[in-house]
């Protein structure tokens, strides 16, 4: 990809036509979660509690050899014990009509691709008939060599054709070789990042009720109580599987409890769930994965080793910038994450190259987790960049602040609201980076102390396909009054039911009372995937254009029924920006001499995110994505067995992420800026972008503290011992 | 989770009977290991006697100074325990060092000694372990194990015992009380614990049946301080990577008495009776304190993974015994 020089101020000089900006009264205000007092009463319905009748409880069986074949299955003992109703294997699972999926293939063959795929199920009266019976199933494997380990001196990476989700491989712009050998100052270093799993706290649960009406040639109908960051996502995935139409599959999700991607596209357990129903009689079929299971089944994140050579002048100012990315992806099934993807555009460099280099292994399916591409590969150019500032001498903060692009150096188009240099003035000067002191030179009795920076970014993604619906509904005799408000939308703790309210009301120009949203069902109006932090760009674009349909419609005084239908309208203006959020994270770290361990008293991060549609829920998010970027920063590696082909650490108390005590005074600040180019409500979406720059920061403090420079995640304190 | 059976005991003496008459059975307690072995398929007894509604749940102080902490006493009870805070302040550390206070508020005295010891193959049963299915092998050996045994280790097992209540009680002498069929006996909790040797299978020296019913612990000697020393991947809810207890008197800039013990490096708690031996009226000195870290971690046998491990124990032994000192001192 080539830059046009003539591109930027082309675009610049005809500026577009946003639609019409929100005229906001409760966008901007911080009610309280509409979904909290059902959440803290318990009668918030995730996908294990729908209340359903007769329900049965499905127990996977996962292969214990890494690669080979299932050659016996004694199912005798399991099948003979009181309460089962049916053991799934290879032999008798119910064909799915679209295998082309590999990871959603289940039970379509004996072969094993890795350790812990599906093998079989039990199907039982209860979870724990269905447990034990899994036990006693009798497996034996052919097995074969399998091969699961990443490494930079493979012989057999390959280019994929594309990163996630559709960005370019490799990019080139000018001769990033000659300019990095002939640049007077630079790093030429290497980080790695482990293989890390998403872990929210609700387990990955599909509840399948598949019902076949009594009346001669009528369609089964396949209902689906599904933990999930997309109900229709989930349904147009699943349908063809099953030869369904969809809308003979329902699917529902009101509530879930996070998902950090693994919920954003149905994995294997879905397709069991309903494999198992459809040998249940009409009966429910639930299944909810251990913890242990979704460490092979619901995605992780890659690990990557990433070499990042940057070449400045004398005065801090890059004139190459390489970044290259070894990671690796399943043997059954692609994912390629776009690590080097944030380079391309986060920094003004006359020449650049990026590339991306897969293995594939014997290995689960990684998929996507919080910020894949921006959170590991913006923590290792984040830490070079720490790594240049020394090198030339120069504050970190004014090392960024002198290589700040005017135009997008990836497009040559002009931002579509970057503020970058405010929020690293403003983060500097309320965290009080001036105290900064040299590396290793700041100590209190056995602690020494140290601060770090980095920058976040994270493109405003906002996807086509979103449907909402108005409807007044009946007031006055018992009627409910109001507004319902449809949308097939998803709350995964992040605040949607709330924040999609409050956009409702401001474009209904009604009070937050007289909004009924309804999110999280198939039943409703399309709704895009609560993914790549684009929901409530995408949604509540949406949701405005219904309700200004709905008022052109039926006027200031609908009559009740009255009921309008929009689509995601398309903005072709901002295709002339580039649109993406920014912020400046700061980490105030100590590391204890004798033991190496690391605390962090003190973070900070100053997000330019357009705007805030509910700052409470928002400071939430931010402060939550620091969280998880100061556990990628110490904690987090699922630990790869290669003899056995599994992540031995596949449980909380061996896979570590943050406690209680070690997240201390943590906070989060924007600035207040709507980018009106963006969408109507100036929003840019802000569920990614804490996690994105806050691994750095951390790292970048650590070395502040001790001088030593770690650049293999986590950093544990095995990592700072001195002797 | 294979069907069992459950009984709640009366006394103690019909608790042990009812356990010794079934090869299956096992006592149960807070529950906070045994239950999540039963899960995993880890455990699998067939009959669950549960001990904690037996009288044995008092702590009493002892004409003589020391304590009787009965067996089923909670962690969060014997942590917060006036006497204990004031008399055994390594004790009191070294449980609040470890698990979370919702585990701590669960956990017994007996089951915190009773842990199983700690690995990540351990509980994975579709992974070889010598010590689940004596014979199979050791994953961990060529595996990770980074959390596992550079002292006392043998080639069948390279797990460590987890607890930190342990290791506080091994530098305070304590003394188990256990019941069996034939009666009552005591043994000192330095022999409470097995090195794994050839039958890893063995944690402890119980025999099937027999019942912890208290743990005594003798007066720290006059002068003497004592403090427990934990680090840790993160700041709660993790097990050691090291750990050191001490009891320490010092006079006249010298030590006059010391004990010592590490947790996270073996399979029990680890008496450093070679760094007891160095500091012997040593200066109570930096660097004699990690002279007698050396002589004991002499005879460690690190792996890769985990040789971190010598100088992260020499480290946290001398932070301890500073602290301990300056306190004497003052």
């Amino acid at each position: 990809m080539s830059r046009t020089d003539d591109g930027g101020s082309a675009h610049a000089t005809q500026p577009s036509e946003p639609l019409k900006p929100l005229d906001i009264r409760s966008v901007g205000t911080s009610p309280q979660r509409l979904d909290g007092p059902g959440k803290v009463t318990g009668t918030a319905r995730y996908a294990w509690e729908h209340p359903l009748a007769a329900p049965l409880y499905v127990h996977p069986l996962q292969a214990a050899v890494a690669r080979g074949r299932v050659v016996v299955m004694d199912t005798g003992q399991a099948e003979a014990l009181d309460g089962v109703l049916a053991v799934l294997t290879p032999y008798n699972a119910p064909r799915l009509a679209d295998t082309g999926d590999a990871e959603l293939a289940v039970l379509q063959s004996e072969e094993v691709a890795f350790r812990g795929q599906f093998i079989g199920a039990v199907v039982a009266e209860t979870a724990e008939v269905a447990r034990h019976a899994a036990q006693l199933v009798a497996v034996e494997y052919e097995q074969l060599p399998h091969d699961t380990e990443l490494s930079t001196g493979r012989s057999d990476l390959y280019r994929p054709e594309v990163v996630n989700p559709t960005y370019p491989t490799d990019t080139e712009d000018g001769d990033a070789e000659a300019a990095f050998a002939a640049a007077p100052v630079t790093v030429d270093v290497t980080y790695s990042t482990p293989m890390e799993h998403n872990n929210p706290m609700e387990p990955h649960t599909c509840v399948a009720v598949w019902e076949v009406p009594e009346a001669p040639g009528s369609q089964p109908r396949l209902t689906l109580y599904d933990s999930t960051q997309g109900a229709h996502q989930v349904r147009k995935t699943l349908a063809p599987l099953f030869e369904l139409p969809p809308e003979s599959v329902r699917v529902v999700s009101p509530h879930v409890g996070g998902g950090f991607g693994s919920k954003g596209m149905p994995h294997a357990h879905d397709v069991l769930a309903v494999m198992a129903a459809k040998v249940s009689g009409g009966r429910p079929a639930k299944l909810a994965l251990t913890r242990q299971q979704m460490f092979s089944l619901a995605g992780h994140r890659t690990p990557t080793v990433q070499r990042l050579r940057l070449g400045a002048d004398s005065s801090g100012r890059l004139t190459a910038l390489c970044h290259d990315v070894i990671e690796q992806t399943s043997r059954i099934k692609e994912f390629a994450e776009q690590t080097g993807v944030a380079s391309r555009m986060m920094y003004a460099a006359e020449n650049r190259s990026t590339s991306h280099r897969l293995a594939a292994l014997d290995i689960p399916v990684p998929s996507w987790m919080r910020a894949p591409g921006e959170a590991p590969g913006m923590f290792a150019a984040e830490a070079a960049m720490d790594e240049l500032a020394l090198a030339c001498g120069i504050d970190p903060v004014e090392l960024r602040v002198r290589n700040e692009p005017g135009t997008d150096p990836e497009s040559g188009r002009p931002w579509s609201g970057r503020h970058l240099v405010q929020c690293l003035r403003t983060g500097a000067e309320r965290f009080g980076w001036d105290r900064r002191t040299g590396p290793g030179t700041r100590r209190e009795g056995d602690w020494l102390i140290g601060m770090g920076v980095a920058s976040s970014t994270y493109p405003a993604y906002a996807f086509p396909g979103s449907v909402a619906e108005i409807e007044r509904r009946a007031d006055g005799g018992g009627g409910p009054g109001g507004y319902a408000v449809r949308i097939g939308a998803a709350d995964l703790g992040t605040g949607t039911w709330t924040a999609l309210t409050q956009i409702a009301a401001d474009a209904l120009d009604c009070p937050l009372g007289e909004v009924h949203l309804e999110i999280g069902d198939t039943d409703l109006p399309s709704g895009t995937v609560a993914g790549g932090s684009s929901g409530i760009n995408s949604w509540g674009s949406t949701v405005v254009a219904a309700a200004r349909a709905f008022r052109e419609e039926h006027g200031a005084a609908p009559a009740p029924g009255a009921r309008t239908r929009a689509s995601m309208p398309s903005d072709p203006a901002l295709r002339n920006y580039a649109a993406h959020s920014f912020g400046a994270q700061f980490a105030e770290v100590r590391v204890h001499t004798g033991t190496g361990e690391v605390r962090v008293p003190r973070m900070l991060g100053v997000f330019s995110t357009g705007r805030i549609i509910n700052p409470r829920t928002a400071r939430s998010q931010f402060i939550g994505g620091m969280v998880m970027g100061m556990s990628m920063a110490l904690f987090e590696e699922s630990v790869f067995d290669h003899g056995t082909g599994h992540v031995v650490n596949h449980d909380f108390a061996q896979y570590h992420v943050p406690t209680c005590a070690d997240v201390l005074d943590i906070d989060a600040v924007w600035l207040d800026e709507p980018d009106l180019h963006a969408n109507p409500m100036g929003a840019k979406g802000i569920g990614e972008i804490g996690i994105v720059g806050s691994p750095a920061a951390v790292v970048n403090a650590v070395h502040n503290a001790t001088g030593i420079r770690v650049r293999d995640l986590p950093v544990t304190p095995d990592k700072l011992l001195r002797s | 989770m294979i069907p069992f059976d459950y009984a709640p005991a009366s006394d103690p003496d019909s608790a042990v009977a009812a356990v010794t008459a079934r090869p299956g059975a096992a006592y149960l307690g807070g529950g906070t290991n045994l239950v999540d072995h039963m899960k995993l398929g880890v455990a699998t007894p067939d009959l669950l006697v549960d001990v904690t509604r037996l009288p044995l749940d008092r702590i009493e102080e002892l004409p003589d100074g020391g304590l009787r902490i009965g067996a089923t006493v909670r962690n969060s009870d014997l942590a917060a325990h006036p006497a204990v805070r004031r008399r055994h302040a390594v004790l009191s550390q070294a449980l609040l060092a470890g698990a979370s206070g919702q585990l701590r508020n669960s956990a017994t005295t007996a089951g915190n000694l009773l842990q199983r010891t700690r690995c990540g193959y351990f509980q994975d049963v579709t992974t070889p372990c010598n010590k689940r299915e004596p014979g199979t092998g050791c994953a961990a050996v060529g595996g990770w194990n980074r959390h596992h045994a550079v002292l006392g280790a043998s080639e069948h097992c390279l797990a460590v015992h987890p607890s930190d209540m342990a290791v506080a009680m091994s530098v305070l002498d304590a003394v188990v009380t256990v019941l069996g069929e034939d009666g009552e006996r005591r043994v000192p909790l330095g022999e409470f614990h097995r090195l794994p040797g050839d039958s890893p299978e063995q944690d402890t020296v119980l025999a099937h049946g027999e019942l912890v019913t208290s743990v005594e612990l003798p007066p720290l000697p006059a002068g003497a301080r004592s403090g427990y020393l934990k680090v840790r991947d993160r700041a709660s809810f993790a097990f050691a990577l090291v750990s050191a207890g001490a009891v320490l008197a010092v006079e006249d800039g010298r030590v006059r008495e010391s004990r010592i013990a590490f947790g996270g490096l073996a399979h029990k708690p680890w008496r450093a009776t070679y760094a007891e031996e160095a500091l012997r009226g040593a200066a109570a000195t930096d660097e004699a304190f990690r002279e007698a870290a050396d002589a004991e971690l002499r005879h460690a046998q690190p792996l890769p993974g985990n040789a971190f491990k010598i100088p992260m124990t020499r480290n946290t032994l001398a932070a301890l015994l500073r602290e301990l000192a300056t306190e004497v001192r003052s």
